[in-house]
């Protein structure tokens, strides 16, 4: 049974700001209705604090109790014990105090500096100040989900998130991709930022799967079809598929840059001389140098233009061999009849998302070389037109959010300092560029990356290492190990950082059934409002 | 109109003696009794009790050698009823004055000769409404286990309450909190709680 929320639960008898408070529960109260990562508020004298239970347990006012408990049999006995000789104590971390004070009531929820005062009366949280913390579902706020065990909504503002650059993490199968589809929706829908996805396994354009692959969900396109376009990297697998596609990608040699290739230097296992190779390469051959590279042949002429070079003839082998692996990639081209990155840039700067599918094309090589190639070109795209802006004579562009899964291929230690994604993640939003990365194994990710997320969502992990990466630099941490080992191993993520007042452990909404269809695009009608607002105000 | 059940003959703050009207009327043990003494009316609980020989020299001797019940031996010596007195002891519980009732001791005991009245049951109900009380009575040295008069009192409060089994846990968590760190003398009271 929900127990009512403004009856008394308990009174706080000690605590500290770093560690909590203790609540003794009231008599009245069972243990058993208490539930770790509940909300309560406690009625401070001056203010109110908002808080989360972080743990519950089991007390005894005299150890003899505890050594000589009464008779099994003796039910009377232990009634009467119950709540006075033997009682049940939360841990309650406050978080927030919520009115009260100025600031409180004028900047909303703010972090707790101090402790409720001895005895102060806990109780769970109403549902106002659930409001007041998680949020209302409105024009800028999307509802992402329920926080554990209660019906209240995790509304979270989509507008504030996308100025930062922001981490879905979770071990494999715990629910990321389906968290990440969701809060793609909450972008679509109440935020002016248009996505570019870089969609490895094929979940976000028109179908996902569910329950390891037994079932189809619907993605992006099906649910707004204008809003979405579908880019593929591979047509004949889209085709047998049976989904149509927008835009077929394919890359010319002469778009590849040294850049991308020493992205690749260890999954084409190239020798750091065959990378200085590469830049030497460019500046003797200019655009068409792969193309180049590859038709030399083992001649006279070729020695000695590698000596001309300073070229060691087993590291051009290496590098040869490195390039060759491209060469054999079925979308690489000599030359692309139509430029990738224009066609991108086309529908991202009419508002519609884009999701670049890869098809068959999974391997690492693949997925790197693609996603950095084209994210660094629309990156320096957005560059040039916020420079542009700020001197004053066009618009800015509207903000860019990029996702992408396995987010530590790209931002692990050794290449976050090249890839333009360790960039993008570095500047934070000085460019209205942000990313949205996916990814199960975040310790593998630059620390100093992980730092400048500003909102993180997780799933369940269970790697030590990983929990640490991601909860790195949090306050409560240990707090929150708690509940992160607690969350259930599928669609239970925690989310903290700088969307929300306070960490929250939530349940994603559900997706994959007709009525959850039904309302992501009902929400939909917000955003019709918002776009006949905008028209209204040009006419 | 309440009946009286006898006087009081011996008095001070905490406790005071009732000699009974009639031979054996006595309250049972753990009752709610009460003093008319306006202004201040004194509630106690009976704590003991007892009858004995009126002269404290004589002492009664063996009649029913050839009687064949009790009751014919007083029967058969009226005077009995004459030479004999039952007795009981109360210890003070609170006082009424002004029409509320206060769970400490009163100011002044209660006066010799007060009359004594056995508490009806609305009475009871009104006065059990706390249990601030029972720290009177464990705090109380008795001849007799004061832990017996304690959960007497509780029973005897308990046949008034719509919820006897309520009542009777509500009782235990006010001790279990008076008794505090005593949880052999809690789990003796609990005991005879206990139905
Ligand atoms: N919000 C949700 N609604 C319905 N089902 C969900 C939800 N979240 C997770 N699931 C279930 O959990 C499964 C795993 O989710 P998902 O594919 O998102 O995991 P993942 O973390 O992306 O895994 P991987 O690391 O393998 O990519 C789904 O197939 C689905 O059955
Ligand atoms: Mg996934």
């Amino acid at each position: 049974m929900e127990p009512q929320t403004n009856k008394i639960l308990g009174i706080v008898t000690a605590g500290s700001v770093e560690k909590g408070v203790e609540v003794r529960l009231d008599s009245a109260a069972s243990v058993e209705d208490m539930v770790v990562g509940r909300y309560v508020t406690i009625d401070g004298k001056k203010r109110r604090f908002f808080g989360m239970v972080t743990d519950i347990s089991l007390g005894v006012t005299d150890q003899e109790i505890a050594i000589a408990p009464p008779d099994a049999a003796d039910t009377f006995t232990a009634e009467v014990l119950e709540g006075t000789a033997t009682y049940g104590a939360l841990h309650v971390l406050p978080m927030l105090t919520i009115g009260g004070d100025a600031d409180s009531v004028t900047e909303g929820p703010q972090p707790v500096k101090t402790v409720p005062s001895h005895f102060s009366k806990v109780k769970l949280a109403s549902e106002q100040d659930m409001d007041l913390v998680f949020g209302k579902e409105d024009n800028s706020r999307f509802y992402i989900g329920n926080p554990l065990d209660m019906e209240t909504k995790l509304c979270l503002n989509l507008e504030e998130l996308v100025k930062r650059s922001n981490g879905i993490f979770g071990k494999s199968g715990t629910g990321k991709t389906f968290l990440t589809r969701l809060l793609l929706i909450g972008m679509l829908q109440k935020s002016k930022a248009t996505n570019l996805i870089f969609d490895m396994h094929n979940e976000y354009g028109w179908a996902g799967s569910s329950e390891g692959g037994q079932r189809t969900v619907k993605a992006l396109k099906p649910l707004f079809q204008s809003k979405v376009a579908v880019f593929t990297l591979d047509e004949e697998n889209s085709r047998h598929r049976g989904v149509s596609t927008d835009f077929v990608v394919k890359i010319g040699y002469d778009e590849i840059e040294p850049e991308d290739i020493a992205l690749l230097r260890q999954t084409l296992n190239l020798t750091e001389p065959a990378v200085e190779a590469v830049y030497q390469l460019r500046r003797r051959f200019g655009k068409d140098w792969i193309q180049k590279a590859l038709e030399m042949s083992d001649s006279d002429e070729t020695k000695d233009l590698l000596q001309q070079l300073n070229i060691h003839e087993s590291t051009f082998q290496n590098l040869k061999r490195g390039l060759g692996t491209i060469r054999r990639l079925p979308f690489i081209v000599s030359h692309a009849p139509m430029n990738a990155v224009e066609g991108l840039l086309q529908y991202l700067e009419r508002g519609v998302n884009v999701v670049l599918e890869f098809g068959r094309y999974r391997d690492t090589t693949t997925y790197m070389l693609v996603a950095n190639m084209l994210a660094r070109r629309i990156y320096n795209h957005y560059q040039q037109r916020m420079e542009a802006s700020m001197a004053g004579n066009v618009t800015p562009p509207a903000p860019l959010v990029i996702t992408i899964e396995e987010a530590h291929k790209f931002l692990n230690r050794e290449i976050a300092g090249y890839t333009i994604f360790g960039t993008i993640a570095r500047e934070m939003r000085k460019y209205n560029v942000t990313l949205l990365v996916v990814d199960q194994r975040p310790s593998a990710i630059d620390e100093e990356v992980m730092s400048q997320l500003g909102t993180k969502i997780t799933c369940l992990l269970d790697n030590e290492r990983d929990i640490d990466a991601v909860l790195a630099g949090v306050s409560g941490k240990n707090d929150l190990k708690t509940v992160l080992a607690r969350l259930a191993s599928k669609q239970q993520a925690l989310i903290f950082g700088h969307a929300v007042p306070m960490p929250v452990a939530f349940r994603p909404r559900d997706w994959g059934t007709e009525e959850s269809y039904k309302e992501f695009t009902h929400g939909g009608d917000a955003m019709k409002q918002a776009e006949k607002d905008i028209k209204d105000l040009f006419e | 109109m309440l009946t009286k059940i006898g006087e009081v003959i011996e008095s001070n703050t905490t406790e005071f003696t009732v000699e009974c009207y009639e031979l054996y009327t006595m309250p049972p043990l753990g009752s709610l009794v009460r003093t008319a003494d306006a202004p201040v009316e004194i509630y106690g609980i009976v704590c003991q009790a007892g009858t004995a020989s009126i002269e404290p020299g004589r002492r009664p001797i063996a009649r029913g050698k050839d009687e064949t019940s009790e009751a014919a031996v007083y029967q058969s010596n009226p005077q009995l009823t004459k030479l004999l007195r039952s007795e009981f002891r109360v210890l003070v519980a609170g006082h009424r004055s002004d029409g509320k009732i206060y769970q400490y001791l009163p100011s002044v005991p209660a006066h010799i000769h007060s009359f004594i009245h056995l508490c009806s049951s609305k009475e009871v109900k009104e006065f059990s409404q706390s249990f601030d009380f029972l720290s009177i009575l464990t705090s109380t040295r008795l001849p007799i286990s004061i832990e017996d008069v304690i959960a007497a009192t509780l029973r005897e409060m308990s046949r008034t309450q719509t919820d006897p089994h309520a009542f009777l846990i509500a009782g235990g968590k006010s001790l279990t909190s008076i008794l505090g760190s005593d949880y052999q003398r809690l789990k003796t009271i609990l005991m005879r709680l206990r139905q």
